[in-house]
């Protein structure tokens, strides 16, 4: 793909990534993992590394990881090891941190999704290398001590999920896809909340760049990009700082590199003359992670059906286009929105294009999200079977939706009362369709006897002077008017 | 009963039971014989926290209550976290600690009743074998001495336990055992101790050395108390440590009686070379002998790789070690160096102030076989070999019911005799380091006296969860003999 060349240097990144897992306790421990408690209020025995203390296995950590190997097409291994990665740090009790180092329990794997390149929908997949299972350190506080560092281990053996992928990525736009879709996924299966601003979905970034067909770069990691946004400003900036110094003949270091929000720049951190031998050896406080089979069928005869599967679903069962089917999965609720709208008005494709289309639209430039949307699917399947019965038109629907959201009310409970209020409101702002041809017919007559330049130029071969006929009819209807009974109608009397 | 301190737990749960004697006199009359602290055996006492304890089991005993244990003394390994007592694990690092919870092995004799008369001192987080190497407190730490000789050593690292049950300051004990530590000081001070099977008893609450060799176990007078203690001991603790074995807690009395009558004893000869010294080799024999005129046969047995468990275990143990002795930093607990420039200064003088020198060596061998570049060389080396040398013993027990040899080369050695030379201080553990290595459960029972009338232990070892089996070769040997019932000049 020469097209996403930089100055004639190819980009290439590759993630890892940190999904806090979504369970009460942490991975080793029995102490609580709910996020903003008053500091060192959620740390055990166990979390504080106190002399005697053991770890035990969260097993519900363990079945989010089975999850998101099911959700990914990956291997989940019979047999994985946890390692004791050994450094020293306030904040990490026990002087090494508890992961997985040479068998991880996730192994290969593939994210798969769609993004605009140029004016193409391409599809794109990101090869897994693993996904692994380990535990947070704690948080030094540095701010609020003078001269000294506080130190919270309330996150401490949070369990983390470390998703890895191949440098598969080409592009700043691609690497925050393929965040996005992953993000979509983790939050789909209900394994991690996704709060990036509390931490609960963290991304690092390896990026290199080369001349195409040349061997792969020396790589730099942006570590903690906790936001789309940053993601793709850091990427970009370290892009062009790379080529700079290579066109300026100097050799790329390896490092760790932070990006600051502000000056919108990324700064080495530690270089790899720094790195730690973390001396890794298996922990022997932990047995091997056995998953049996039975364990992994278990857990995917409970997991929810997967958006990609679902979206296929939708092309089948509902006929939809594969790219509305694709769009209606971004989210769990927005899938489950389409899905009841769909099944109550049964029609599938003006559901989904209301969906897409005003419902999208007031969902982005509001703070609402799907899951507290003030139009139940009830609601608006009414207001869809109240435009197919040709009682009233696309532009009477939409007030009626506006109207239906800003005074809100929806009764997610009662279906039939949501239906009740549509026809109220229809019936309140007068909005009803006028299906009666002989009212309509009279309208015509008027429109056309006051019109004759334009019934002249119609009847002269000129299509277009319809056009000047339809409007004044439609607005002497107030809107009522059914479009298309309009054209019937006028085709019939200047024909 | 002016001799209550020489009984065993078998005899004072008798005594308790039919109110002969009460708990609380019981343990007023233990904590009297430790004024003075002999042999330097215990770290500490708090006879108020005894006291209340054997009140409550007189208070259980009251009530009808019959468990064998109850209001019987016990004392503690310092190695055991325990909520009443502080624990340093012989270490500086901890001096003044107090957990707020108690083992698992401690708990569980607390609710059996026991009464415990203190903590134990031993060697700094269980490593050395003479009990020599004992930090606390650190205003003038004290070597133990052995109660058969003051001028010698006790054996370590359970060194406190072994000079307190000998010397009749307790009837009962725990130890801990990661390379020998219960069996070689059971020895050297001719008592009774076994390690059961990796994984039987629970190791929350044990200060960690090495993970995957530490274990838990009673020392008493005889297999008799120790099968009662082993009981109380061993149940499963799945919820708080990953290793404990899913097994039932057992009787471990139960098979105390069976006649030896077709047991067959492995003698390995790799246990008998050269390096075992002819006043421990005399009466090893004489105890096998004893036991083939039991009725149990002799056979011949090789553990080809036995001289190999010195550098796997030299190699393995000082790994774990050097990574569960990270979390002594100074941060959260423990000492912590009054001044320093910043972090990694505070962590280097924490660390070399509050560890000893055989700590600080097996720290830096440990960081060493971990690093990178030569952990397949050393680590994963010494790991194959051990699985080797647990092979060695599968192979072994198709031929044999237990194995037995010597626990040690030699008879207790005199106080500083080794303490400059680490490496003698490591090959004598030659005996007692494949079982643990393997995760097989040993026991050593005193079968005589060698060189300067010091006692001598055999080792019996025996396959995965045969404890009892182990214990009824113990006590058959011991109703046919009296070493168990010697104690040394001054205890009595």
């Amino acid at each position: 793909m020469s097209a996403l060349l930089v100055h004639g240097y190819e980009v290439v990144i590759g993630f890892e990534t940190h999904a806090q897992l979504s369970t009460q306790s942490k991975i080793f421990s029995r102490a609580s993992t709910a996020f903003g408690a008053e500091p060192n209020t959620q740390a055990c025995a166990v979390d504080l590394a106190l002399p005697g203390t053991l770890p035990v296995m969260n097993k519900g950590a363990v079945e989010r990881a089975i999850q998101l190997g099911l959700a990914l097409g990956s291997h989940i291994a019979e047999r994985s090891i946890f390692a004791r990665k050994n450094y020293f740090y306030p904040d990490l009790p026990k002087g090494y941190q508890i992961s997985q180092f040479e068998i991880p329990v996730v192994q290969g794997g593939v994210v798969s999704f769609f993004m605009e390149e140029g004016k193409a929908t391409v599809h794109k997949t990101v090869r897994l290398v693993r996904a692994h299972l380990e535990e947070d350190a704690g948080k030094s506080l540095h701010e609020d001590f003078i001269a000294q560092t506080g130190i919270d281990l309330n996150r401490a053996g949070t369990p983390l999920l470390e998703i890895v992928t191949e440098p598969d990525m080409r592009s700043s736009a691609e690497a925050v896809a393929y965040a996005k879709e992953l993000h979509k996924i983790v939050t789909w299966i209900g394994i991690c909340d996704g709060n990036m601003q509390e931490g609960s979905f963290r991304c690092d970034a390896n990026v290199s760049v080369r001349k195409p067909g040349a061997p792969l770069g020396t790589r730099r990691e942006i570590k903690n990009l906790n936001s789309f946004k940053f993601m793709q400003q850091a990427i970009d900036y370290e892009v062009r700082w790379q080529i700079e110094q290579i066109e300026d003949g100097h050799a790329i270091q390896q490092a760790t590199v932070l990006f600051n929000p502000d000056t919108g720049e990324t700064r080495a951190m530690r270089t790899k003359e720094d790195a730690a031998d973390y001396r890794y050896f298996p922990d022997p406080d932990l047995p091997p992670l056995v998953i049996g089979r039975d364990w992994v069928e278990r857990v995917r005869s409970e997991m929810a059906e997967l958006p990609r599967v679902m979206a296929e679903r939708f092309v089948t069962q509902y006929g939809l286009p594969e790219y509305d089917a694709t769009q209606l999965t971004q989210s769990k609720a927005m899938a489950a929105y389409f899905e009841a709208t769909a099944k109550a008005c049964g029609q599938a494709k003006l559901a989904s294009n209301w969906i897409m289309g005003d419902v999208s639209r007031r969902l982005n430039s509001g703070e609402v999200a799907f899951e507290t949307l003030p139009v139940s699917a009830a609601q608006l399947a009414a207001l869809i079977g109240r435009i197919n019965d040709n009682t009233i038109s696309n532009n009477a629907a939409r007030q009626v939706f506006d109207a239906l959201w800003s005074e809100g009310g929806a009764n997610v409970d009662d279906a039939t009362a949501d239906a009740t209020r549509v026809d109220a409101i229809i019936d309140a702002k007068g909005l009803k369709q006028m299906n009666d041809s002989g009212e309509l017919e009279k309208i015509i007559d008027e429109v056309l006897a006051a019109n004759p330049k334009n019934v002249e130029e119609f009847k002269a071969g000129n299509a277009k002077a319809l056009n000047g006929l339809v409007g004044p009819i439609m607005k002497a209807s107030k809107g009522k008017a059914n479009p298309a009974q309009v054209n019937e109608l006028l085709l019939k009397k200047l024909g | 009963m002016s001799d209550l301190h020489t009984l065993g737990v078998a005899q004072l749960s008798a005594l308790l039971q039919n109110k002969d004697i009460g708990a609380v006199e019981l343990a007023t009359r233990m904590l009297a014989r430790l004024g003075g602290n002999p042999h330097n055996a215990f770290l500490s006492v708090d006879s108020e926290v005894t006291l209340a304890q054997a009140k409550a089991a007189d208070a259980r005993i009251a009530t009808g209550d019959t468990s064998p244990l109850l209001g019987v003394p016990i004392a503690h390994k310092d190695i055991f976290v325990t909520a009443d007592f502080p624990t340093t694990a012989g270490s500086r690092i901890l001096e003044g600690y107090r957990s707020p919870f108690n083992a698992t092995v401690v708990q569980r004799m607390g609710e059996a009743g026991m009464v415990t008369l203190g903590k134990l001192s031993c060697d700094e987080f269980a490593m050395g074998s003479a009990n020599e190497n004992v930090a606390v407190p650190s205003a003038k730490p004290q070597a133990v001495t052995n109660p058969w000789d003051v001028s010698r050593i006790p054996g370590g690292s359970s060194g406190g336990s072994a000079a307190a049950v000998a010397a009749c300051l307790t009837p009962a004990a725990t130890g801990t055992d990661t390379g020998g530590s219960i069996r070689q000081p059971a020895a050297f001070c001719g008592i009774t101790g076994i390690k059961p099977t990796y994984g039987r008893a629970s190791r929350y609450g044990m200060v960690a050395f090495a993970s995957s060799l530490d274990q838990a176990g009673p020392m008493a007078r005889n297999a008799e108390d120790c099968a009662l203690l082993l009981s109380a001991m061993c149940s499963p603790d799945l919820d708080r440590d990953s290793t404990s074995l899913d097994v039932k807690a057992e009787d471990f009395s139960r098979d105390l009686n069976k006649p030896l009558k077709g047991l067959r004893v492995g003698v390995p000869h790799e246990f008998f070379a050269d390096g075992l010294a002819s006043d421990v080799r005399g009466p090893i024999n004489t105890a096998l002998e004893n036991l083939k005129s039991q009725g149990a046969t002799l056979v011949s047995i090789a553990l080809p790789r036995t001289s190999l468990s010195i550098p796997v275990y030299y190699i393995i143990a000082p790994a774990e070690a050097s990574s569960n002795l990270s979390r002594f930093d100074g941060v959260k607990f423990g000492h912590r160096a009054k001044d320093f420039t910043d972090l990694a200064d505070m962590y280097e003088k924490t660390r070399t102030e509050g560890f000893g020198d055989e700590v600080k060596r097996r720290i830096m061998i440990g960081s060493y076989v971990l690093s990178h570049g030569y952990y397949d060389a050393y680590y994963l080396q010494a790991q194959k070999i051990r699985r080797m040398i647990a092979d060695d013993f599968q192979e072994a027990f198709k031929q044999c019911d237990v194995i037995a040899g010597p626990v040690a080369p030699t008879v207790a050695w005199k106080l500083g005799d080794k303490s400059d030379d680490p490496l003698a201080n490591y090959l004598a553990d030659i005996f007692t380091l494949p079982a643990s290595l393997a995760g097989l459960p040993g026991m050593s029972i005193p079968v005589g006296f060698g060189e300067g009338h010091m006692p001598v232990g055999m080792q019996l070892i025996g396959n995965y969860l045969q404890e009892a089996k182990l214990l009824n070769v113990a006590h058959q040997f011991q109703l046919a003999t009296e070493f168990h019932l010697k104690t040394p000049g001054g205890a009595a």
